[in-house]
């Protein structure tokens, strides 16, 4: 099911003026942020389909950075993002994409740590409807997340048992799981799990895998 | 959710006699694992924004940044008062409503979602004024936003609910359709009644198309609301004087999806075709990139 709930049709409280351009690309913000572990010091924005021809008038640029900037959908600061991100010294540059994308409200993040001359982490993410989103691609891997349950994002080698291992410090704590990808860049290379549960994951266990050979980086998004 | 389809929420419903906004509380509570208690406070704080929202779009200005919108629900509340309009009293105060809440998204105010921001203006207008006429408590008025919200949860996992997937008739025209519904759950509709709402309802925006003018979510989207409140009182009252749906509810839907899908892109939310495209929708486009 796209839609999960009762609140993904009535909600999010938002400042508009659209749900879709305004709520769900400051959702993809905020959540690429969330992923990325830190405030971003440059962040490319490239929009696909709809957004790309209509950001202006939807607010979609301004959402999309007051996202970057931790800010949530009804934050009444975020048609003000942009000056706030400047005065913040982060450099924001936006640009239109074409080609393939996978949905009309498709919008992609590169972002960058300080002194990075290449972006260190990118993220593809559409806006379905009502302010509800699906990060569709996470630094080149295949993922389907959604930003509303406890997400933990795993960068691992592809060798076996990196998932039974992962799964079984999950289900020690009793800790559910209700989505899961696993996508490799090629054999035995970079793969990464993207897993979705209903219990939140605790800084324990978060070490725990954290010191697991073959995990290279982990991001808990609660 | 243990339904999938209007049908199936209908039946869920009625084995458990309850209304569907009833029976959507404890639904949701499953779903999420918190107490239905949580759930339900969780919608009234959403319904205290939508109060606010209407009285906002009533008393403060609500010209939008672009200044092509704005005041239009208090000139509407003025025409009203002076017991002039041909709609009467209770349809102009939906309508009324549904644009104020419609120019305060516009103004880049505080609204709820419902299901989308574009088409936020419809279910506050005409829960909001039905509560003032028929002394409906907030209680109440909470379970017809989950009546709502399960109606909309069916349209938008088997259709979709944004402009740019599916036209209008995707967001007004679902939120026309789960208007009505919730309105009709709530003047006590049998469940299956109060799906031929839906049904006949989401029949009348078939292939509403996405038009913005600018790409902005004002012209001709607030006017949209009020249009739409107005058809989902139209609606209910059908259902609840015995009209049926003759294609059903989710037969309805399936062709909402097909309508979409079948749509060029110019006229789903890109700003490229129909009302925006016009000699005039050109020249405000072309001032707003100037500005």
């Amino acid at each position: 099911m796209r839609f999960k709930d009762v609140f993904s049709i009535i909600g999010p409280a938002m400042v508009g003026p659209s749900s879709s351009h305004t709520a769900g690309a400051a959702r993809i913000g905020r959540l690429a942020r969330q992923l990325f572990g830190a405030m971003p010091a440059r962040a490319d924005v490239i929009f696909y389909g709809s957004f790309a021809a209509t950001y202006i008038g939807h607010g979609t640029y301004s959402a999309i950075v007051g996202g970057l900037l931790d800010m949530e959908t009804d934050d009444i600061r975020l048609p003000d993002s942009l000056r706030i991100a400047a005065e913040a010294g982060i450099l924001v540059e936006v640009q239109t994409g074409k080609g393939l994308f996978p949905h009309p409200n498709t919008a992609e993040l590169r972002l960058y740590r300080e002194h990075e001359e290449e972006p260190s982490f990118t993220i593809v993410g559409t806006s379905i409807g009502g302010g509800n989103i699906e990060i569709v691609s996470v630094d080149g891997f295949k993922v389907k997340l959604t930003g509303q349950y406890p997400t933990l994002v795993i960068w691992h080698t592809d060798s076996p048992g990196m998932i039974a291992e992962v799964t079984r410090l999950l289900q020690e704590e009793g800790i559910n799981i209700g989505y899961m990808s696993v996508d490799r860049k090629n054999r035995s290379g970079q793969a990464m799990m993207a897993i979705e549960t209903d219990q939140a994951i605790s800084a324990e266990l978060l070490e725990k895998l954290n010191g697991y050979p073959g995990i290279q980086a982990i991001r808990l998004v609660k | 959710m243990n339904f999938r389809t209007l049908k199936e929420l209908a039946e869920k419903a009625e084995q458990s006699g309850l209304s569907i906004g009833r029976y959507m509380v404890q639904e949701q509570s499953q779903e999420s694992g918190k107490a239905p208690e949580e759930e339900f406070a969780q919608m009234a704080s959403y319904f205290e924004v939508m109060k606010e929202a209407v009285r906002r779009g009533l008393t403060e200005d609500t010209t939008s940044p672009s200044g092509l919108t704005g005041q239009d629900a208090k000139r509407v509340m003025a025409y009203r008062d002076k017991r002039a309009s041909l709609l009467g009293e209770d349809a102009s105060l939906a309508m009324a409503y549904a644009l104020a809440v419609s120019e305060v998204n516009a103004s880049m105010g505080r609204i709820i979602a419902t299901p989308t921001a574009g088409s936020c203006g419809i279910i506050p207008g005409v829960l909001i004024s039905c509560q003032e006429r028929f002394g409906w408590s907030d209680e109440q008025m909470v379970e017809g936003l989950f009546a709502a919200g399960a109606i909309g949860y069916v349209i938008a996992n088997n259709s979709f609910v944004s402009g740019a997937e599916g036209g209008c008739q995707a967001e007004v025209g679902s939120a026309i359709g789960m208007a009505a519904g919730a309105l009709a759950d709530l003047r006590g509709a049998s469940p299956a009644q109060a799906v031929h709402a839906v049904g006949l309802a989401l029949k009348n925006s078939l292939g509403l198309v996405c038009d913005p003018v600018g790409g902005l979510v004002e012209v001709p989207c607030i006017v949209r609301n009020g249009f739409g409140a107005v058809t989902a009182l139209a609606a209910a009252d059908m259902a609840l004087a015995g009209v049926r749906s003759v294609i059903p509810s989710d037969e309805v839907v399936q062709v909402m999806l097909e309508v979409g899908t079948a749509m060029p892109e110019s006229l789903r939310e890109t700003a490229k075709g129909g009302l925006a495209q016009t000699p005039t929708g050109r020249k405000i486009m072309k001032e707003l990139l100037e500005k």
